[in-house]
């Protein structure tokens, strides 16, 4: 629904949607009403794909701090991947990270739990009892699960508790010692590369063994054309597979790297201007349904060192939104098809409440400039990390307030 | 246009200027080395701090000797032995040295492009002595300097490179330096040690010596190093050998003026055999005194960069 609307929140839900509404005075008793002319109120974005590093590594970052980069980026809710230390492998962590959440009062965090015990691969992770917790699927991202076999069983095991199997698609053999894309610039640079089949043969193979078991598959940080082309002759054969991207592969390529500036090493890596306008194929055309970040915060001592050494990945919470509506503004989506890759998509794919302004949901809400033209700072992020690709980059689009359950956990009105 | 860069961080972004600057200069510092005493007072005052992250005698040698003959101070820091043994980053090790005030650092390391990103963060001149698998431009240096000494000229003449051009930077400074000097560059060797996408520097593919040789100037063998066994790229050494092993029976159809180069360290009997190792093809040890002097240039335009030559000029 893409129309201007009044929207009425009482009780941190959404009482009425409408043009004009027409609200008797007596139930605007103590309602805050704010004016939002030329502005977007879309429901308060949902990124799928977020590490949050706590427990264990908190000097990276916290849920605190990340639900508080969320709250500032226009994100009411994010999912938080379970590579922490410990590993979110039960209902333990997952029960930490829920309250260390409902703590911080920012944005909402769903915790994702991890598809093998501490994530090695090996035995199956206590996935019921995550999910009991408050799990909403699982994943031993960071990783693969290399093993077929196990890969088989939990898409069979997790489809009766209708949750997701989030697949961090690696071939490890062939990616073993990758630095970055494979390809002419990783051969001139001297570092070894990944090419883009490792990533393109454990989708290949986990569609099929979501085709095998009628589990649901969702496919995550796709950043090659072939993975899109996989992904879209899957879904034209009906197989249940959802898949996401992230900002950076539909705006970076593998040229940035040319400097050794690990601040664009990540995993899967940047690629290449054909796999980039691939992504934004895949995007226009529905094959990826979703966008999330990925946001991987990682302190100086991990990023400013040999590029060899330097951990992979990049923050993207306080990023992500000038760079979809960039999207929109390339005439590429529209409007309403970009907002679906944050809002409703993720959440029908994550099976949680949210992503639409309807009569009855919870009030999660965001208003966006966005025409509001800004640079991207990375020193005034709310993250504790500052390890970002786009910092410097002219943005325009950006969100004002965030509201989540009627409460407001971000302004900058 | 000379050089002066504050850096000699790689081939790759050298115009033919500054190529032919270097391999001038290094030929007026080849006589120094043949004389009784092999010392001049050119870098006197000067400091050269050789850190070798990545273990290596010959090429540490060989800038220590460049350094000392022109009278400059050298110290060395090898990993083993330095703080980073304790945990200390690089950069810090870099740091603290530079505090001490030096004029030329000469850094190997394992990482590719970490010289390039020092480069970035210390006014204090570095020489590239070989980054991971990307460059080692003083070697291509040298080796072109060769070349041309026994050539006459870089221009038009065909160099062939064989063996694991994927793990090496001398390969990939060669082909940088050569194809910019005008040469026509072939690389020879399994196809799983040759990169993916190296003809986009520039160079042209063989699928074996035998069909390179004949019409190939110059021979550059390069090392296969023991660890490539046991990372599924090759059977075994003794195939890698029948195959690409330069020896005389694939040398049968070359030119009489062929020129066989190695880098150094060889292994006998593997890329090549010791009758060609040692026979009239071969430049190698020629290669290794022209290191001396390349070394010798390159220190003394970084060191002396801001000084335009002066009293101290041999």
């Amino acid at each position: 629904m893409d129309e201007t609307a009044d929207v009425l929140v009482l009780e941190g839900r959404v009482a009425e949607v409408g043009p004009f509404l027409d609200v008797p005075p007596d139930r605007l008793a103590g309602v805050e009403e704010i004016r939002l002319e030329g502005k977007w109120l879309t429901p308060g974005w949902v990124d799928m794909h977020v590490h949050l590093r706590e427990p264990g590594e908190e000097y990276k970052e916290t849920v605190a701090t990340g639900a508080r980069a969320a709250a500032a980026g226009g994100y009411a809710a994010v999912a938080c991947m379970p590579n922490t230390r410990p590993v979110n492998d039960g209902a333990t962590v997952t029960r930490f990270i829920l309250e260390r959440a409902r703590e911080a009062g920012a944005s909402r965090v769903y915790p994702v739990s991890a598809v093998s015990r501490g994530s090695l691969g090996e035995e199956m992770a206590e996935i019921a009892d995550a999910r009991e917790a408050g799990a909403v699927a699982v994943t031993d991202d960071g990783r693969p699960v290399a093993s077929s076999r196990l890969m088989r069983h939990v898409l069979e095991y997790c489809r009766p508790l209708d949750i997701p199997v989030i697949s961090h698609a690696e071939d490890l053999g062939l990616s073993e010692g990758g630095q970055m894309n494979e390809g002419a610039l990783s051969t001139m640079l001297g570092l070894p590369g990944i090419p883009a089949a490792a990533e393109e043969i454990m989708i290949a193979r986990d569609i099929l063994l979501a085709e095998l078991t009628g589990g649901r598959l969702h496919v995550a940080h796709v950043s090659t054309a072939g993975a899109v082309r996989l992904l879209r002759e899957a879904k034209k054969r009906g197989i249940p597979v959802t898949a996401e991207t992230a900002p950076h592969y539909f705006t970076l390529t593998e040229d940035l790297l040319s400097a050794y500036d690990a601040v664009y090493k990540m995993n899967p890596p940047l690629r290449t201007a054909r796999d980039v306008e691939a992504i934004k194929e895949g995007l226009a055309d529905g094959t990826l349904d979703a966008i999330a970040t990925d946001h991987a915060p990682h302190s100086v001592l991990e990023k400013d060192t040999e590029f060899s050494l330097a951990a992979n990945g990049v923050i993207g919470l306080e990023s992500a939104m000038p760079l979809i509506l960039e999207l929109v503004r390339e005439g590429l989506l529209t409007p309403m098809e970009a907002v679906a890759k944050v809002t409703c998509n993720p959440t029908r794919i994550l099976g949680v409440p949210g992503g639409a302004l309807k009569r009855g949901e919870p009030a999660d809400i965001v208003v966006i400039d966005p025409l509001r033209r800004f640079v991207l700072n990375r020193d005034e992020f709310q993250s504790k990390s500052r390890n970002c690709p786009f910092h410097g980059r002219e943005a325009q689009g950006r969100a004002l307030r965030t509201v989540v359950g009627g409460k407001t956990v971000f302004s900058r009105m | 246009m000379p050089f002066r860069r504050k850096d000699l961080l790689g081939i790759q972004d050298l115009e033919i200027d500054e190529i032919e600057h270097i391999l001038e200069t290094a030929l007026s510092f080849k006589e120094i080395n043949e004389r009784a005493i092999r010392k001049v007072p050119t870098l006197r005052g000067k400091t050269v701090v050789h850190l070798f992250y990545e273990p290596s005698t010959r090429t540490r040698t060989s800038f220590d000797i460049a350094a000392k003959r022109l009278s400059a101070d050298t110290f060395s820091i090898s990993a083993s032995t330095s703080s980073l043994v304790k945990g200390e980053t690089f950069l810090d090790t870099l740091k603290n040295l530079e505090a001490m005030r030096p004029d030329v650092f000469v850094i190997r390391h394992s990482a590719s492009g970490t010289p390039h990103r020092l480069a970035r963060r210390t006014s204090v001149s570095i020489v590239n002595a070989g980054d991971g698998t990307h460059e080692h431009p003083t070697q291509a240096l040298l080796d072109m300097l060769t070349i041309r000494e026994r050539k006459g000229r870089l221009d038009g003449l065909t160099v062939a490179i064989v063996g694991d051009v994927a793990h090496s930077r001398v390969a990939r400074s060669n082909i940088w330096g050569l194809t910019r000097m005008g040469c026509r560059v072939v690389v020879c060797g399994p196809p799983t040690l040759i990169p993916p996408g190296v003809e986009r520097m520039g160079v042209e593919r063989a699928e074996s010596v035998e069909e390179v040789v004949p019409c190939a100037d110059v021979l550059m063998v390069l090392r296969l190093q023991r660890e490539r066994q046991g990372q599924m790229l090759l059977p075994s050494m003794r195939e890698y050998s029948m195959r690409f092993g330069v020896d005389a029976r694939k040398l049968r159809k070359a030119s009489k003026e062929l020129l066989v180069l190695h880098p150094g360290p060889i292994n006998r009997g593997v890329e090549l055999s010791p009758d060609v190792a040692d026979g009239p093809h071969s430049l190698i040890l020629e290669q290794v005194t022209n290191g001396v002097a390349v070394r010798m240039a390159v220190l003394y335009l970084l060191a002396m960069r801001g000084e335009g030559g002066g009293e101290n000029d041999p």
